[in-house]
């Protein structure tokens, strides 16, 4: 092993001897800094199980354009025509008020209501499918406005608002995910000092026998990272925990909602980012109070 | 060459109280060299400015030709790793065992564990503490607390040991003990310093003897 190597190696092995001589201040801690990463890796999970809520491709909004009940065989064909030029439409499909009807009788409980009907009391209409969510409203108008057409009626708005919703939640997280970086730096900053405070002979004794300000430093960086990755493992376990209790709830609510899945569960990758962000904002906490404390300590 | 040379060397403390006042000495490599003198004499400031612990206010010293009073900062921890430092109040870590304790000069220089476990071992035979690895200091008598320290002071090889008042707290048959200690080191080539109130001692180990009085070398 290069010198380098063995140096930062030995840091590492002696950061996690002192997890060890002090198993109660480090789970203590541990739980602290789990606590504070685990609502926003939650959120973060609840998210990407809210994506897949919503059934795929249902991001571009469709809009159902009903006709007058006389509207005739030419109507249809010269308006499938003037959809069609409409700008901001991907494709036009007509729907047969046969094929409507047959459509609700096939839906539980409505079937009987559909067969004992008389006459056929729906409209002829056509789906139309809108580039985007932008287009969608003025066409709609435009569709309106069409000869023989009763009413345009745009499908895709709760979409729209679960996607507004979705990004204003996606905007809490990064702001709430923020601040807790930031306490979370904070505890590490302030544990680190409390050490300091507590090894000042050691840091003393240290300096004495030969020790250089950079080994004393490391030693502190190490605690401060393992502590926030063993924080991040414990988050990642608290959510991992919740999931269990959640999913299924979860996966009843998504089949209601014609999705499917639940709750994704914590991915290697999100775990592995996760435990990566908890040493790298714990060696931040660390790195500020050595250097804030260090140096006073002569 | 001297292992150690003072010229016109001075040491005035903040505050204003001149520890030091132009102390001109050598030792050379090989001695066995005893520093005596009163309370308050400054035996261990003269001390804490070899290993650059106190820098002198005017003057230089020269350890092993470099010269201390001068060294950037950043170059005095291997300044230290060669020299082994005994401290009149022993600066022992006593949440450690004695063979963590030993252990701190060499887990600082980066010497891999295994290598370093096996001179800790050595260093802890050398002083008869062998057996006590797991032991805390405070568990340990003084004696064998002191013999601790030597062994501390000496897992690093040094060439160079300076030792202030090793037997300040011992009986007599104790201290023999540390002073033999120190002659052994020295038999096989190492410069030994050491400050001692006890006259007696000094002129039974010494090759040389210098006298502090009142910041000044009186012999
Ligand atoms: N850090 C310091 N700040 C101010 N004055 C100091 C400091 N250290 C020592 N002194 C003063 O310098 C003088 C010499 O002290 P020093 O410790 O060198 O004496 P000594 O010979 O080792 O004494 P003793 O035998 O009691 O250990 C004393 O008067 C002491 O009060
Ligand atoms: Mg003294």
């Amino acid at each position: 092993m290069s010198g380098w190597l063995r140096h930062h190696a030995q840091s590492f092995a002696a950061a996690l001897a002192r997890i060890a001589g002090e198993p109660l201040g480090a789970a203590l801690n541990t739980l602290v800094i789990g606590v504070a990463l685990a609502l926003p890796l939650a959120a973060f999970t609840a998210l990407t199980s809210l994506g897949a809520l919503v059934p795929a491709g249902s991001a571009e909004p469709e809009m159902s354009v009903f006709l007058d009940l006389d509207a005739t065989r030419a109507d249809v064909e010269r308006l499938r025509a003037e959809l069609a030029g409409l700008p901001g439409i991907r494709n036009v499909r007509f729907v047969p008020k046969d094929e409507a009807l047959a459509e609700i009788a096939k839906t539980e409980g409505l079937g009987e209501v559909a067969t004992s009907l008389k006459r056929n009391p729906l409209p002829d209409a056509f789906v139309v499918r809108l580039a985007s969510p932008a287009a969608a409203e003025h066409a709609a108008e435009r569709a309106g406005r069409l000869q023989k057409v009763a009413r345009a009626q745009l499908d895709a708005a709760w979409v729209k608002r679960l996607q507004a919703l979705l990004a204003l939640a996606r905007a809490a997280i990064v702001v709430v995910g923020a601040l807790l970086a930031v306490g979370l730096v904070a505890a590490t900053f302030n544990t680190i000092r409390l050490q300091l405070a507590t090894r000042r002979e050691e840091i003393e004794v240290s300096r004495l026998v030969g020790a250089t300000e950079a080994w004393i430093r490391r030693r502190f960086l190490y605690f401060g990272a393992v502590q926030g990755a063993l924080g991040a493992v414990a988050a990642a376990a608290l959510d991992g925990a919740a999931g269990l209790f959640l999913g299924p709830l979860a996966a009843e609510l998504s089949g209601l909602y014609g999705g499917q899945g639940g709750l994704t569960g914590l991915d290697a990758p999100t775990v592995a980012g996760v435990v990566a962000l908890g040493a790298g904002l714990g060696w931040t906490g660390a790195f500020l109070s050595v250097s804030r404390h260090l140096h006073t300590l002569r | 060459m001297a292992a150690i040379s003072f010229s016109d060397v001075a040491k005035r403390y903040p505050g204003g109280h001149e520890a030091l006042v132009g102390v001109t000495l050598e030792i050379d490599a090989g001695e066995m060299a005893f520093l005596t003198g009163r309370s308050g004499a400054g035996k261990s400031t003269l001390l804490k400015l070899i290993p650059a612990i106190e820098r002198p206010t005017r003057g230089v010293v020269l350890v092993n030709g470099q010269n201390v009073g001068r060294m950037r900062a950043a170059a005095v921890p291997y300044l230290r790793r060669n020299l082994g430092l005994v401290f009149q109040d022993q600066k022992l870590l006593h949440d450690r065992t004695a063979f963590e304790n030993v252990m701190l000069p060499l887990a600082a220089a980066g010497v891999p564990p295994r290598e370093a476990a096996k001179r800790v071992r050595a260093a802890l035979d050398k002083v008869g503490l062998l057996g006590r690895e797991r032991t805390r200091p405070i568990a340990l008598s003084g004696g064998e607390q002191q013999r601790l320290c030597i062994a501390r002071a000496v897992v690093n090889r040094p060439a160079i040991l300076v030792a202030d008042e090793p037997t300040a707290s011992l009986d007599a048959a104790a201290a023999s003990e540390i002073m033999d200690i120190f002659r052994d080191f020295n038999r096989v080539g190492v410069t030994v310093v050491v400050a001692t109130h006890d006259l007696g001692l000094a002129a039974r180990y010494a090759s040389r003897t210098l006298r502090l009085e009142g910041g000044r070398i009186a012999g």
